[in-house]
């Protein structure tokens, strides 16, 4: 396999992925290791870098396609960096049948972005989910992991200010 | 007393009991009690604060010698949290905010006095203990008997109240081939949503002669509106664990694992505190309680994939691949994790584990119907006035849950369904309401008991549009690994996409009922093969808004938004609000004069409705 290219994105991203080495490391006699990894590097750098990628599949002795294939299959992992705050809307059936479209439509005005991208200034990335089973307190909104209860379309900007800050 | 000189100490049974003795004569468990719910429901309304203020101002009231504040799993109402309840006399108090303790301090917990502001209030009557709560009467807690009682964080507290009593029975007065006899008679079925019964499962398993043989627990609850598991996960962790050791006893494992959902942080944490902790006191690990039973549990979280939370899926994620079903059989009993026995239940049926084989699996068969025994957690939400966490007896009419418990419908409105059974389920309607919650009942109706979320739904919602959510919740969770699935579903969305658009024609429900056969009868996986039912029920029991949908193009809750007619009324007094709102300009008229919206032009943002101060505008 081609060499691991050094990453080009500074030293920050570089000692990430020598702390990410050894987690691969680590985990690499366990039993079904890749999923466990593929977490780990997503939540040391946000989303899973070219970089790890090559780097996974070569300690772990996984074919890069398999690796893609993992990564592809679960909503939980990106291949594009997300921003600070991760925004949620519950799409789940309580949230649903209490108005979370609405709640989409409102966060895409008050971000100006669609689905699933991220704001110019990096601080929100927009997505939708599936039940976060805090249903009592339907329509609700995630905020990385902090929930946001009853919330309505009108309380949507005062809840992004609130992260701006 | 010091907890830590008992770490490493239940070597025994005897040693189990003796710990369980000194916790109960100990000062911490006998001192009286505010318990703060820390369910991830009060949690997110704030509870943590609450809790906060409690530790600081009872210290400061020198009163944190005699009364200490308690942290508990999810007590239920989530909806009017965070709650809190005064242990010495069972006082319910709702919606607390940091501010209000104070109050409850002075008035309460010195003077004596109940802090009226913050009762529970039914029909303007309020009502002051927590067992006088119609809420909780109405219930039968078996299998969340500690939530609310114990601090899940806190081992001590689960062997006080009698936890890891039921292991300690199993290990040492039972064979394998005992228990799982007890689980059998006790009729016992799978909390997952099928139904299987458990202890012919565990049979198959453990008559495996294989030498390794693993014990999974699905705790992917992914059904959108369920929220059992995640409350047992974060409110009493421990009976999960038992329950696993236990049935990793009877089949002869002694290796688990725990699949949790991403979602659920709060759940994982709390998991991963109580595994932790049973293994410092070596209730995990080798020769349990010295018997020479070894048992080790690890946690593998999910990564947001709907369809894990089928048993070979759920496999195949654990051994590191896309989580894709595969045909059954062979089935995990035989061949499961790694191609050796397995098996795989779910949180809430671990959870009942302890308690059958305490109290005996005849004395657990009393509860429940004919063919399903015991009680079941349902997820109560929707437009009930109190959603949350609630445990009955299987078998209890659906009535009782959405009015004695639920306290009826929110929103002054009329009950119209109540979907149970998530993207697998159906929507129950008013003439069925005593329909009795049971697995047999419930599929005469076209719905399933499913892993028990139950969201009840006023007239404002649209049945067509529930089908068309559900459908379209498939079609993004199908994993695509089989074309009827995948490709069926797909074309059951546009079918009901065209109808909610106005663009349906008659033909079209005969459509989606052939669709609906052949993705029900050739899907590789209960995703799949279920998939069709939201459509199947709602046509079933609400075929006539597919009718209106179709012949006279109208949606009669006003929620398919390209069906729906925004007017303005002879009330408009042409102040021109409406008209700067509009986004496409579909608003004419002079000023001072009526307006009209342009019904080709309008785009149904609905923006001039809630603009308009004269209630000039309407929809329909």
């Amino acid at each position: 396999m081609e060499k691991v290219k050094k990453c080009s994105c500074g030293n920050d991203e570089e000692g990430l992925l020598d702390r990410l080495e050894e987690i691969i490391i680590s985990f690499k006699e366990k039993p079904g290791a890749l999923i466990p990894v593929l977490q780990a590097t997503q939540s040391i750098f946000g989303y899973i870098p070219q970089e790890a990628i090559l780097k996974i599949s070569e300690i772990l002795n996984e074919p890069l396609s398999k690796v893609y294939g993992v990564i592809t299959f679960y909503s939980f992992f990106s291949l594009v960096p997300r921003g600070k705050y991760l925004i949620r809307v519950c799409m789940g059936t309580a949230c649903y049948v209490q108005g979370a479209n609405e709640l989409v439509t409102a966060l895409k005005q008050q971000l100006s972005i669609e689905i699933g991208e991220t704001t110019s200034d990096k601080l929100f990335t927009l997505d939708v989910g599936r039940c976060y089973g805090a249903c009592g307190l339907a329509p609700i909104i995630m905020v990385n992991d902090e929930v946001e209860q009853f919330v309505k379309p009108s309380g949507v900007k005062k809840i992004i200010n609130a992260y701006k800050k | 007393m010091d907890i830590n000189k008992y770490m490493h100490f239940v070597k025994s049974p005897a040693q189990l009991q003796e710990l369980r003795t000194a916790l109960l004569s100990s000062k911490e468990y006998n001192s009286e009690k505010v318990f703060v719910c820390a369910g991830g429901g009060c949690i997110a309304s704030g509870s943590m604060k609450v809790k906060d203020a409690f530790v600081k101002q009872l210290l400061s009231n020198n009163l944190n010698e005699k009364l200490s504040v308690m942290e508990t799993g999810c007590l239920g109402p989530c909806a009017i949290g965070p709650v809190v309840v005064i242990g010495k006399d069972d006082t319910f108090y709702q919606k607390v905010r940091p501010q209000d303790v104070k109050e409850i301090i002075d008035k309460h917990l010195i003077g004596g006095n109940v802090v009226e502001g913050l009762l529970h209030s039914i029909d303007g009557k309020n009502v002051s203990k927590k067992s006088e709560l119609p809420f909780f009467i109405n219930q039968d807690k078996q299998v969340l008997r500690n939530c609310g009682k114990i601090d899940p964080t806190k081992i001590a507290d689960y062997i006080a109240v009698g936890g890891y009593q039921a292991l300690s029975k199993a290990l040492t007065a039972m064979t394998g081939e005992q228990v799982v006899q007890e689980v059998t008679i006790s009729g016992l079925r799978g909390r997952g949503g099928a139904g299987f019964p458990t202890g012919i499962k565990w049979n198959f398993a453990r008559k495996n002669k294989d030498a390794t043989k693993y014990i999974l627990c699905n705790a992917d609850e992914g059904d959108p509106g369920a929220f059992m598991d995640r409350s047992i996960l974060e409110g009493d962790p421990h009976s999960i664990i038992e329950g696993m050791l236990i049935g990793a006893y009877a089949i002869g494992s002694s290796q688990g694992y725990v699949y949790v959902r991403a979602e659920y942080p709060l759940a994982v944490e709390r998991l991963q505190i109580a595994i932790e902790q049973a293994r410092t006191f070596g209730l995990i690990g080798e020769n349990i309680l010295g018997t020479g039973f070894n048992f080790d549990i690890e946690i593998r979280k999910g990564s947001g994939a709907f369809v894990c939370g089928e048993e070979t899926a759920l496999i195949q994620s654990i051994e590191g691949n896309r989580g894709e079903p595969r045909p059954r059989p062979p089935f995990p009993a035989e061949k499961g994790l790694w191609n050796k026995p397995t098996v795989l239940n779910n949180v809430e049926t671990f959870s009942n584990i302890p308690l059958l084989i305490n109290e005996g699996g005849a004395h657990y068969a009393e509860k429940g119907t004919e063919k399903s025994k015991g009680t079941k957690i349902f997820a109560l939400a929707g437009t009930v006035k109190i959603s949350g966490l609630v445990e009955v007896a299987i078998g209890t009419p659906l009535r009782k849950l959405v009015y004695d418990i639920g306290g009826g419908i929110s929103t002054g409105k009329k009950y119209k369904a109540a979907q149970i059974g998530g993207p697998s389920g159906g929507c129950i309607p008013a003439e069925h309401l005593d329909v009795p919650l049971d697995y047999e009942a419930l599929n005469k109706l076209g719905a399933i008991m499913g892993s028990g979320g139950l969201i009840v739904m006023d007239e404002s919602s649209c049945m067509v549009d529930v089908a068309r959510f559900f459908l379209e919740f498939v079609q993004d969770e199908s994993c695509g690994k089989c074309v009827p699935c995948r490709e069926g579903t797909a074309r059951m969305k546009q079918i009901v996409d065209r109808i909610c658009e106005g663009k349906g024609e008659m033909k079209d429900i005969d459509e989606l009922e052939k669709l609906a056969k052949t993705v029900t009868n050739a899907s590789l996986c209960g995703l799949g093969q279920t998939a069709p039912n939201p459509v199947l029920s709602t046509l079933r029991h609400f075929r006539e808004e597919y009718i209106e949908h179709i012949r006279d193009k109208k949606c009669r809750t006003a929620v398919c938004k390209e069906l729906i007619v925004f007017e303005i009324l002879d009330v408009c007094n042409g102040c021109q609000a409406c008209k700067k709102v509009c986004p496409v300009h579909a608003i004419h008229g002079e000023k001072k004069h009526l307006h009209n919206i342009d019904e080709a032009e309008c785009i149904r943002c609905g923006l001039c409705l809630s603009t308009c101060k004269f209630e000039a505008i309407v929809k329909y």
